[in-house]
């Protein structure tokens, strides 16, 4: 009888009672939120989580389907959004109208130029130089070559700021800019990944995280391509927007997009995901040394799911800086763009893209909802500290606020590692045989 | 009372079992050497008789005290030593180093047993101030012997201590095995060169399939002719 | 000759600050590395909480100093170095350990201390706020110009207070960690566990009781390298993810696993980060006639901007990764 009983436990196609209930409680959030906030916050709420599940399924194949831990989101993020701002903004006929695009396009081919001259002196071994010597001129005509360019770039730059603001836009649809976003970050990806590939996924976790604070730097000190801190708004969106529609309406066509995004993603994953490609993904994380023994070419596949997972961020970026309507380099923060994500895929369950999806929804509500509410808490803890020890209430709550959830993030990161390490919607791992 | 008596140890890795019963007895002076095929379970059961594998079944007594289960520094203190088969020393350490580590759970009596184990092994006097990692195979082997032997122990467990030296340091080590023994340590070791080893041994065991196929003295067991046949090349 | 000057200030002392206060932090990681085999996210905030015990111990006790005529922030970091080893070791207790005991791979653990490094971010932001503070609360930074015996030379060299200070005890915490690990007991048990944990533990080593020594020394290294770069320049609570690049690229240049590896990975970084940043047309100012027009009239020739230094770390990280993955010194851990 037992036997038997714990057969149709196992049985395959289970009654999915786990994913409904879970969803239904975020479909009461979703109500809940909707009853008291209004339909005009609560769909802006869903697009942002839609855009942040884009995100969290390109972090959950990173490290759910193979193991590689990407501490870096945020930069890929703001590559996404950097280039839905640049491609779709009108153009800037101050820029475009003056000599300065020749200028910057001399600066860009003196760089192309010098590039292919650094690399000819690598090759210089092959005409017979000796190897020492070689290195030795490549990297003097490296630097050399970088003075001049980098200083050619910083006068035209500096023109472009003084005289036309910055570049400004192509005018171009908005699609094309989330298409070039999802590209940009899969190029910055594919070359982190082939620096990182073979080593220990820790150092991964370090390049990333590097490259993220670097993508940010730039933007954000680059003011002839981004205009920098003064930021550039508004980005059009890819359906009518509120001015033509109202704020409800507009939103939810978006969201319409998002969504649609979203259910394409999910499909073209889940079918890769059971295609030989997913498969051997999967072994190559369980078991690294028979696969590799088996003959599989486990750093390239490593290369591809992680590539694949940044212009998924890239993606997820761009579409939610169009939303926002304003592209703000300074915006970016770990804590919003990297961690949050993580938690969405941990919380969720990595590799299970429907736990991820849930997640992403899920933990956004919860994030969302916490801000109004950290406040309120730590009111009250000021009343009470005022009454109870004539305490002296620090003057900036709103920033304090911000540090308890900061702490909260981490905490649930620790927690959820500790006590539920593959998430609330496991990954379903089928033993083949 | 023997030295270490193992009844009918059944253990094995996440739920694989090796080990189905093994029996296991020597005295305190006494050379026992394990044989057996590969994949008999010969290393699993010196693992499990230091605490490196958990035993599910059955036990293991140190002078008619049970020890099985117990973690490996708390057998340490109870007088047994183990040289593992491979990575045995501490390769970035000095010769001087690796000894000393043997004998961190008694600081006290570092200085005598440094000498006695010189005493031993004349070649690592001289190499104490060279890092473990750049000596040779069997040099290699007489620190993993002497970090061991640093803690005093009254049980020695061996684990293949000849495996890939070349036949001169084979019987050099197999030397020193027995002058190991003749100072009263009770050595348990597995071999591969099973003639050699059971040569040199009070009590043999030929393991087959995680059992015993066989239990008798060295010599015994070199004069059966069963033995000889399946496990010892004719 | 003021050039040269200029350039012993801004490079040879800028760099060593700066290197000194890497090194300290960069054997801090590569300690843990090498016992616990995992990348220590939360070793920037560690530094800060160091630093913040500091701050909050010179604001209770503000005369510590005068009485000896040290610093009172001085005086007062072997109680916050104490503080930070507590925390270092509590912190593994209630995270780490956990973890461990499941058996997770590595790259978990990395997760897990990015967690704490958001929740002692968050703690100690919330309580510092997050501007940047001094802690030299009564005390004066001194100033020690010392003018060089050239002929021409007007201005002095210019090393603080601190920074001497940062010297020595940089001087003192790495001859000390030398001693400590090839001379003392539990010193060499960290290394015969970093060589070969399973053997350590055959050997009769506590285990447990080695990861808690790490962790008491590198929280205690944490907290004098956050001090002294809080003492160098200000208290800046949302220093951590600019201090981790540099410090996790001077542990994997000087070989993961290898303490005086860290060092001098520390040192490279720091110098090349000043290098870096420094304006390289000061020196050519003296030779403005024998020189091609073109290069004299380049205003600025310093590789990076300032605001784009963490670039040069993670410039170094990637040349190593590429060219070799195991450090200069060969690490243990690759």
């Amino acid at each position: 009888m037992d036997t038997k009983r714990a057969d149709t436990v196992a049985a395959p196609g289970r009654f999915p009672l786990r994913e409904l209930l879970l969803f239904a409680a975020v479909l009461v959030a979703v109500l809940g939120v909707y009853a008291v906030m209004g339909p005009a916050y609560s769909t802006r709420m869903l697009v942002e989580a839609s855009c942040y599940a884009i995100l969290a399924l390109g972090l959950t194949i990173q490290w759910g389907y193979a193991g590689q831990f990407n501490a870096g989101v945020m930069g890929f993020v703001a590559l996404g959004g950097f280039c839905a701002m640049f491609f779709s903004i009108p153009v800037n006929e101050a820029f475009w109208g003056s000599e300065l695009p020749g200028e910057l396009g001399r600066v860009l081919l003196y760089m192309v130029t010098a590039v292919l001259v650094v690399f000819a002196a690598t090759r210089l071994d092959r005409l017979g130089v000796p190897k020492r010597l070689r290195t030795v001129i490549a990297v003097m005509l490296a630097v050399v070559l970088y003075l001049v360019v980098i200083n050619a770039l910083r006068g035209v730059t500096d023109q472009i700021e003084s005289r036309a603001g910055f570049i400004g836009g192509l005018g171009l649809p908005v699609g094309v800019g989330w298409i070039i976003g999802g590209a940009l970050a899969g190029g910055v990806g594919y070359f982190i990944g082939r620096v990182c590939l073979g080593l220990r996924s820790d150092y991964l976790a370090i390049a990333t995280l590097g490259i993220a604070e670097i993508i940010k730097a730039f933007l954000k000190n680059s003011d002839w391509l981004t205009r920098g801190t003064a930021t550039v708004s508004p980005l059009p969106w890819p359906v009518p927007g509120p001015s033509e529609v109202g704020f409800t309406l507009a939103r939810a066509l978006y969201l319409s997009v998002t969504a649609v995004m979203i259910a394409a993603i999910f499909f073209l994953l889940s079918r890769a995901y059971h295609a030989p490609w997913g498969r051997m993904i999967r072994a190559i994380r369980d078991n690294e040394i028979s696969a590799a023994a088996m003959g599989k070419d486990i750093n390239k596949r490593r290369l591809e799911i992680f590539v694949l997972g940044c212009i998924l961020m890239g993606i997820g970026g761009a579409a939610l800086a169009s939303f926002n309507s304003m592209f703000d380099p300074q915006g970016y923060l770990p804590l919003n763009h990297t961690f949050l994500v993580l938690v969405m895929v941990i919380l969720g369950g990595p590799g299970n893209n429907l736990g991820t999806i849930f997640g992403a929804v899920a933990v956004y509500i919860i994030w969302i909802m916490s801000e109004p509410l950290a406040l309120f808490l730590m009111e009250l803890a000021v009343t009470f500290g005022e009454g109870a020890f004539g305490w002296d209430a620090p003057t900036n709550l709103d920033s304090r606020a911000l540090q308890a959830r900061v702490f909260v993030i981490g905490l649930l990161i620790t927690l959820v590692l500790r006590y539920a390490p593959k998430g609330l919607l496991p990954e379903k791992v089928r033993h083949h045989g | 009372m023997p030295l270490l008596d193992a009844r009918d140890v059944h253990g094995g890795y996440g739920g694989m079992n090796i080990l189905n019963g093994v029996d296991m007895a020597i005295e305190a002076d006494e050379i026992g050497v394990i044989v057996g095929p590969n994949g008999a379970g010969k290393s699993t059961m010196l693992k499990a008789i230091f605490g490196l594998l958990r035993v599910s079944q059955g036990e293991i007594l140190l002078r008619g005290e049970p020890i099985h289960n117990l973690p490996p520094n708390k057998l340490v203190q109870k007088g047994m030593g183990f040289v593992p088969q491979e990575k045995n020393v501490f390769p970035s350490l000095t010769v001087k180093e690796n000894l000393e580590m043997g004998a961190f759970l008694k600081p006290g009596n570092v200085r005598r047993m440094l000498k006695q184990v010189y005493d031993f092994f004349p070649p690592l006097h001289d190499k104490r101030h060279q890092p473990a990692g750049e000596l040779s195979g069997g040099q290699r082997q007489m620190v993993a012997m002497g970090r061991a032997l640093m803690a005093e122990p009254s049980l020695l467990l061996l684990d293949e201590p000849t495996a890939g030296l070349s036949p001169l340091y084979m019987n050099e080590i197999f030397e020193q095995v027995k002058l190991v023994n003749s100072a009263g340590v009770g050595i348990l070791m597995v071999e591969q060169n099973a003639k050699q080893a059971l040569a040199i041994a009070d009590r043999g065991f030929v393991l087959a399939a995680g059992q015993n196929r066989f239990t008798d003295s060295g010599a015994a067991l070199l004069a059966d002719p069963d033995v000889a046949k399946s496990f010892l090349g004719g | 000759m003021n050039e040269l000057v200029f350039f012993i200030n801004n490079v040879v002392i800028a760099g060593s600050v700066t290197g000194s206060i890497y090194a300290i932090g960069a054997v801090g990681v590569t300690l843990i590395f090498s016992i616990m085999r995992f990348a220590h996210f939360a070793h920037g905030d560690m530094m800060t909480f160091g630093a913040f015990m500091v701050l909050l111990l010179t604001t209770a006790f503000p005369g510590a100093g005068a009485a000896i005529g040290v610093p009172t922030a001085l005086v007062l970091l072997p109680l916050a170095m104490a503080l930070t080893a507590l925390l270092a070791v509590g912190i593994d207790r209630a995270f780490y350990k956990p973890l461990r005991a499941h058996g997770v791979k590595p790259i978990v653990l990395v997760i897990g201390s990015l967690g704490v490094t958001l929740m002692l971010q968050g703690l100690i932001r919330l309580f510092a706020g997050t501007g940047g503070q001094s802690l030299y609360i009564d005390d004066r930074k001194e100033i020690f110009r010392l003018a060089l015996p050239f002929e021409g030379a007007r201005a002095p060299v210019v090393v603080t207070e601190p920074q001497l200070y940062l010297f020595v005890i940089t001087l003192v915490a790495v001859v000390g960690l030398h001693l400590f690990l090839s001379r003392s007991r539990l010193g060499k048990a960290m290394r015969a566990m970093s060589d070969n944990p399973d053997l350590a533990q055959a050997s009769g080593i506590n285990t447990n009781t080695i990861v808690a020594v790490t962790w008491v020394i590198a929280g205690a290294l944490a907290a004098i390298a956050g001090t002294l770069l809080s003492l160098d320049v200000t208290f800046k609570p949302d220093l951590s993810f600019f201090l981790l690049l540099p410090i996790f690229a001077a542990a994997i240049v000087g070989g993961v696993g290898h303490p005086y590896g860290a060092v001098a990975g520390g040192f490279v970084v720091g110098f090349a980060e000043t290098l870096a940043v420094f304006n390289w047309s000061v020196l050519l100012r003296p030779f403005r006639d024998s020189l091609p027009e073109w290069l004299t009239q380049a205003g600025n020739l310093a590789f990076v901007g300032t605001e784009y230094k963490i670039v040069v770390p993670f410039f170094i990280l990637v040349v190593i990764l590429v060219w070799r993955p195991t450090g200069i010194f060969k690490g243990k851990v690759i």
